[in-house]
C-alpha cells in the first residue's frame, strides 16, 4: 500500500465554529507533504485529528490502513510527533528526556540506549547530552525536540512550523536534517507558513484556507500555473498605481495582486519580463524575481480572498 | 457499539499499564530533583512535633484528652495523617498544573502511545507515593519519639497509600478545571487547610459544637485519622473499615472526575 493517510469529507467543529470544513487528502508513503495556510487555516487542527490528540468531528481518517477513533494508540506508536510549542521535559537533562520519551513507547532500555547515542549524533548534540533543556538554545531545542520525535523510528514524521523563531544558520541546520530523514524513506508531514519551507522539503502540498483546501499540487506545479515564471514587485501610489494597474488589465500575460501597498506582477508569457520593465518603466522601486511560492500564497489567500 | 457510543458522546476511560510509564517520569524527576523536593516534608512534621506535641503539649493537662495520653501522644496519628495529606494534594495540584499548562508535559506524553487516561492515573498514583514517602518518614520519627503503641502501626503506610491516593484525586479533579495556577489557592485555603487544622488531630471533635461535629463526617481527614489512631494505639473495630470503606468510594469518584474533566480540558 502507497497510500498511509487518507481523508475522506473531514470536518472539524468546536462550538459552533468550523475549524475544518470537509477536507480529502492523501499522503504516500515517503512523501513530504505539506500543510500551508494562514493562522487559522486550520493546518495544526488537521495534523492534531491526525496525531489522534483531536477527534474527528465528521469524516473518515485513516493512518497506514487504521481509523483514528478507533485505533489511537496503534496509529501514536508509528507517528513521530514534533510540536510548534517547545515541550520539552525541563525537570530532566537532554539524553534523560530521550530516555524517557523511549519509555512511553516500551522500547526495551538497551534499544534505546542504542538510539539515543545515534540520534545525539546524528543531531549534533552529544556534548550536551547531560545539560539541562535550560542550558540549550533555541535552535538546540528544536534538534532535540525532532530527535525525540524520531526516537520511535516513526514511519510517519509530523511537524507542526518545526523552524519557527529558528536564526537562519538553524534554520538551514534543521532543514538539511529532514532533507536526511527525506532520503532515508520517512513519511513526513509539514505544516508551515514559511513558502521557503514548503519548497524546500515538500513533494506535494495543499494551500488551506478558512477549513478548506484551495489547492494542491507539488511547489514547481502550483507556480506555473498560479504566477507562471515571473514577477515584478512594485511599490507604486498614486495616479501611478492606477495606471500600472489599468495597463495590467489590457494585457493578457500580466495579472497584478495588491498587497498592502506592492502590487505584485505575474507574467505567464515568454516575453513577460519586457512587458513588465514597459509599463514600470518610471518606478524605481521595482524588483524582478523568479515566481515563487509565496506568490500562490499571497494570490490564493491575500487581498480577494479575506474580505 | 463504538458507533453508538460515540454518536452519544460517551467514551469509556482508556486507562492501561502505560499509567506506569507516567509514574515513572515522575520518580526520575524525583530522584535528579529530590534534594530541592525532600526539606518541606523532613521539616514540617518534625517542627510540628517539637513545638506542639513537647511545647504546647506541656500545657495540656492528661485528663482532658481521651485514654489518658500525653498530648503528643494525642496528636502523633493526626501528624502522620495530614502531612502526607498536604504532599499528595500539593503533587497533584501545584505540581500537576505546573507540568499541564507551564512545562506542557502532558501535551508531549499524549503524542506518544500514552493515553490522557494514562497520564492521569500515573499523575494520581504519584501523588500517593509521595504520600506514602512522607508517611514512612514521620512513622520513623513518631517510632523515634516512642509514640507508637502497637505493632498495627506497621500498617500505616498501607493505609497511607490509599488515603493519599484519594487526597491525590479530590486533588488533581480541582486542577482539571482549575482556570490558573492562583486558583488552586482556592482549593489549599478552602479544602486542605481546614482539614489540617480541624480534622480531629489537635483537639477531640467532641469539642466542637454538635453541628460541626456532624460536618465532620464529610471531611475525608477525620476518617484517616480515625483509622491511625487505631492503628497507633492497637484498637481496630469494625468502625475503621466504615472509614476505610468512605476513603476508598470518595478515592473512585474523584479519580473518575479527574479522569473524564481532563480528557475534556485536553483532547478537543
Amino acid at each position: 500500500m502507497t497510500e498511509i493517510i487518507r481523508a475522506r469529507n473531514l470536518v472539524k467543529r468546536y462550538d459552533g465554529f468550523t475549524a475544518v470544513d470537509g477536507i480529502d487528502f492523501s499522503v504516500r508513503k515517503g512523501q513530504c507533504f505539506g500543510f500551508l495556510g494562514p493562522n487559522g487555516a486550520g493546518k495544526t487542527t488537521t495534523v492534531r485529528m491526525i496525531s489522534c490528540v483531536s477527534p474527528v468531528t465528521e469524516g473518515e481518517l485513516a493512518v497506514d490502513g487504521m481509523d483514528v477513533w478507533r485505533e489511537p494508540r496503534r496509529i501514536k506508536s508509528i507517528l513521530g510527533v514534533v510540536p510548534q510549542e517547545d515541550n520539552l521535559d525541563p525537570d530532566l537533562s537532554v539524553r534523560q528526556n530521550l530516555a524517557v520519551y523511549a519509555r512511553y513507547f516500551d522500547m526495551p532500555r538497551e534499544l534505546a540506549d542504542q538510539r539515543i547515542d545515534e540520534s545525539l549524533v546524528l543531531f549534533q548534540l552529544v556534548d550536551k547530552q547531560n545539560e539541562p533543556i535550560a542550558a540549550l538554545s533555541t535552535g538546540l531545542k528544536r534538534r532535540l525536540t525532532i530527535a525525540r520525535g524520531l526516537i520511535n523510528q516513526p514511519k510517519i514524521l509530523v511537524l507542526d512550523e518545526p523552524t519557527t523563531g529558528l536564526d537562519p544558520q538553524a534554520r538551514h541546520m534543521v532543514w538539511q536534517k529532514l532533507r536526511y530523514l527525506k532520503e532515508q524513506g520517512v513519511t513526513m508531514l509539514l505544516c508551515t507558513h514559511y513558502m521557503e519551507e514548503a519548497a524546500h522539503l515538500c513533494d506535494r502540498l495543499v494551500i488551506m484556507h478558512q477549513g478548506r483546501i484551495l489547492v494542491e499540487g507539488s511547489p514547481a506545479e502550483l507556480v506555473e500555473e498560479y504566477v507562471g515564471r515571473e514577477v515584478a514587485e512594485v511599490q507604486a501610489g498614486g495616479g501611478q498605481r492606477e495606471r500600472i494597474l489599468t495597463e495590467v488589465a489590457s494585457r493578457p500575460g500580466l495579472t497584478a495582486e495588491e498587497v498592502e501597498d506592492i502590487i505584485y506582477i505575474h507574467a505567464r508569457v515568454p516575453d513577460g519580463r519586457a512587458q513588465m520593465a514597459d509599463l514600470i518603466l518610471d518606478s524605481d522601486r521595482v524588483v524582478y524575481r523568479p515566481a515563487n511560492l509565496e506568490d500562490v500564497f499571497l494570490r490564493l489567500t491575500g487581498r480577494g480572498l479575506v474580505e | 457499539m463504538t458507533i453508538a457510543l460515540r454518536r452519544l458522546g460517551i467514551r469509556l476511560p482508556d486507562v492501561s499499564y502505560r499509567a506506569y510509564r507516567v509514574w515513572q517520569r515522575n520518580r526520575d524527576v524525583y530522584l535528579r530533583l529530590w534534594k530541592a523536593e525532600v526539606i518541606w516534608p523532613l521539616a514540617e512534621p518534625l517542627i510540628t512535633l517539637l513545638a506542639l506535641g513537647v511545647g504546647l503539649g506541656g500545657l495540656v493537662s492528661r485528663s482532658e484528652l481521651p485514654g489518658d495520653q500525653r498530648y503528643i501522644e494525642f496528636i502523633a496519628p493526626g501528624i502522620l495523617a495530614v502531612f502526607p495529606m498536604w504532599t499528595a494534594a500539593a503533587e497533584c495540584g501545584w505540581g500537576s498544573f505546573f507540568r499541564m499548562e507551564n512545562q506542557r508535559t502532558y501535551h508531549a506524553i499524549i503524542a506518544t502511545p500514552v493515553s490522557i487516561e494514562d497520564v492521569i492515573t500515573g499523575e494520581i498514583l504519584w501523588g500517593a507515593t509521595r504520600g506514602l514517602i512522607s508517611s514512612v518518614y514521620i512513622l520513623a520519627v513518631t517510632a523515634a519519639f516512642g509514640l507508637l503503641g502497637s505493632p498495627l502501626a506497621l500498617l500505616v503506610p498501607v493505609a497511607a497509600y490509599v488515603s493519599s491516593f484519594m487526597f491525590a484525586s479530590v486533588s488533581l479533579s480541582y486542577t482539571s478545571i482549575a482556570r490558573s495556577i492562583s486558583s488552586l489557592n482556592y482549593f489549599f485555603a478552602l479544602f486542605v487547610t481546614p482539614q489540617f487544622w480541624l480534622g480531629g488531630v489537635f483537639f477531640p471533635l467532641e469539642r466542637l459544637p454538635e453541628e460541626l461535629q456532624v460536618a465532620s463526617w464529610f471531611v475525608p481527614a477525620t476518617h484517616v485519622v480515625d483509622i491511625y489512631r487505631g492503628l497507633v494505639e492497637g484498637h481496630l473495630n469494625l468502625g475503621h473499615l466504615g472509614d476505610l470503606a468512605w476513603i476508598v468510594v470518595v478515592g473512585a469518584i474523584f479519580y473518575y472526575l479527574a479522569l473524564v474533566f481532563m480528557r475534556r480540558r485536553l483532547i478537543h
